[in-house]
């Protein structure tokens, strides 16, 4: 258990046992500090993945378990699901929610092999409103810098990432216009959808 | 001839931007006494280019304005069909017949070449900053870095300030316009396609090149470019090729890098992870 989630599983202890008359946002503070070390901990991990060496399937898996692990996999879903999450039963939330997660891992970590030999680094962290920003630089073979950025919170009630940017680009909102677009492709049927996000990315 | 590109201009100002490339071949072709008189002309057309559409007032300023997307979606499946058979299958040749250092000189020497433009239009919008490290990147890069096929600037940190006469306008208070899809050269909005036509008259080498050195420039670019759509096949296939509907993603993925590298809008602030229902999911 890394130094972060050892913090906060004993703040969320405090927290419980202190019960209203503490405020979780005190002990659960998220500040520069932590949203960086949680970005540090991510890219880290992500490194150690591409550098392992595995099997696609393998890494794929791997991928799977640190997006669950470090992302707000809940808002993500959610986010991602746009519109259409309203009329959406909650068997059907549940089950685009676990498709989803298998989805994006593997979409983006067939991707990450075009980071082999590259590295990210974290250049700085600003809060913005309720959270925070944390902006790394990519550096690949033969490309200028480009910025990769996280945004970080604590709405779980535990530091997770909820997005990313990539040279600007919000990748969520990449995927709700392709979730969106399957939803359509599909005359409005979400079972159908979650049924092709099994076979797509 | 002069009076032929205005001719082309004149199409160009009623926002038919589709034809562009055919008014960036022709130029290619016009006599250095052309350019000079005809650059002025476009700087100041490009204005009323750039303005021509507007979205109307419901419209927030992070979202996409598509009026013309059902020719925009026409020319997409020409853009696609372009790549399919030809870019994507000379890009990925390309890549694998060339050794990774050479395509990366390549690529250095193509965008060294590019830079004088650079310089231009960050002058053009008050950047001296800019201007100034972009200069000092092409002299050590020409001069350490072998004529610009080793970038020995980014070495020590000096790196692109980039600069294009469609970020000039946006600079210049220019509107987007809306979102354009053009045949061959892709995604673009209006004030940026009008951009891209001055470019072609904005690099100062061009005009100091003798003839047949210059084209060894867009020979370069375009093994650039060749370059690039081999080495990122898997990420531009997954676009063009797995998506449900790739001209939605190019033209969300376009605008939203675009305005980005304008500093056009803060995209962070629009979100807030407070404010959306996670319930169920």
């Amino acid at each position: 258990m890394s130094n972060v989630t050892r913090r906060h599983a004993a703040g969320l202890v405090g927290a419980g046992l202190a019960g209203l008359t503490l405020t979780p946002s005190s002990a659960l503070a998220l500040d520069n500090v932590s949203a960086k070390q949680l970005v540090d901990e991510l890219v880290g991990e992500i490194n150690r993945i591409i550098g392992s060496g595995k099997s696609e399937q393998a890494m794929f898996r791997d991928f799977e378990r640190v997006f669950s692990k470090y992302g707000d996999t809940s808002y993500i879903a959610a986010y991602a699901m746009g519109n259409d999450g309203r009329r959406a039963s909650g068997a059907q939330k549940k089950a685009f929610s676990d498709a989803f997660q298998t989805y994006i891992s593997r979409k983006y970590g067939s991707r990450f092999r075009e980071f082999i030999g590259g590295r990210l680094e974290v250049q700085s962290v600003r809060p913005v409103k309720s959270w925070f920003e944390v902006k790394t630089t990519a550096y690949l073979r033969g490309e200028s810098p480009f910025t990769v950025t996280f945004l970080v919170s604590n709405r779980t009630g535990r530091d997770k990432f909820f997005n990313m940017f990539i040279e600007g680009i919000n990748l969520l909102l990449t995927e709700r216009t392709e979730i969106g677009a399957m939803i359509d492709r599909r005359g409005g049927n979400i079972d159908a959808m979650i049924n092709d996000l099994k076979n797509a990315g | 001839m002069t009076a032929f590109a205005l001719v082309l201009l004149g199409y160009q100002i009623r926002c038919a931007v589709k034809n562009q490339i055919w008014v960036g071949i022709f130029v290619r072709h016009t006599s250095d006494h052309t350019r000079r008189v005809i650059f002025p002309i476009f700087a100041v057309f490009t204005f009323f280019i750039a303005g021509c559409t507007q979205p109307g007032p419901g419209q927030l300023p992070g979202d996409v304005f598509d009026p013309h997307e059902m020719v925009n979606r026409q020319n997409h499946e020409v853009n696609r069909a372009l790549d399919k058979n030809l870019v994507r299958p000379a890009g990925v040749g390309y890549t694998k017949a060339i050794p990774d250092d050479l395509e990366d000189s390549i690529g250095n020497f193509s965008s060294n070449l590019g830079l004088p433009s650079a310089v231009v239009n960050n002058l053009l919008q008050g950047n001296v900053e800019g201007a100034f490290r972009n200069t000092i990147r092409f002299v050590v890069n020409t001069t350490l870095g072998f004529g610009g096929l080793f970038d020995a600037a980014g070495d020590f940190g000096i790196d692109e300030i980039e600069g294009d006469f469609g970020q000039t306008l946006y600079v210049w208070g220019v509107p987007e316009g809306a979102y354009v899809e053009l045949p061959l050269l892709g995604p673009s909005t209006e004030r940026a396609a009008a951009g891209k036509l001055v470019d072609l008259f904005s690099n100062p080498l061009s005009y100091v090149l003798p003839s047949p050195e210059k084209y060894v420039g867009t020979g370069a670019g375009v093994a650039s470019g060749l370059g690039n759509r081999g080495r990122y096949a898997d990420a531009i296939d997954a676009i063009l090729y797995n998506s449900a509907d790739s001209y939605a993603q190019a033209r969300g993925l376009y605008l939203q890098n675009r305005r980005f590298k304008l500093g056009d809008g803060d995209a962070a602030e629009e979100i807030n992870p407070f404010d959306l229902n996670t319930e169920g999911f």
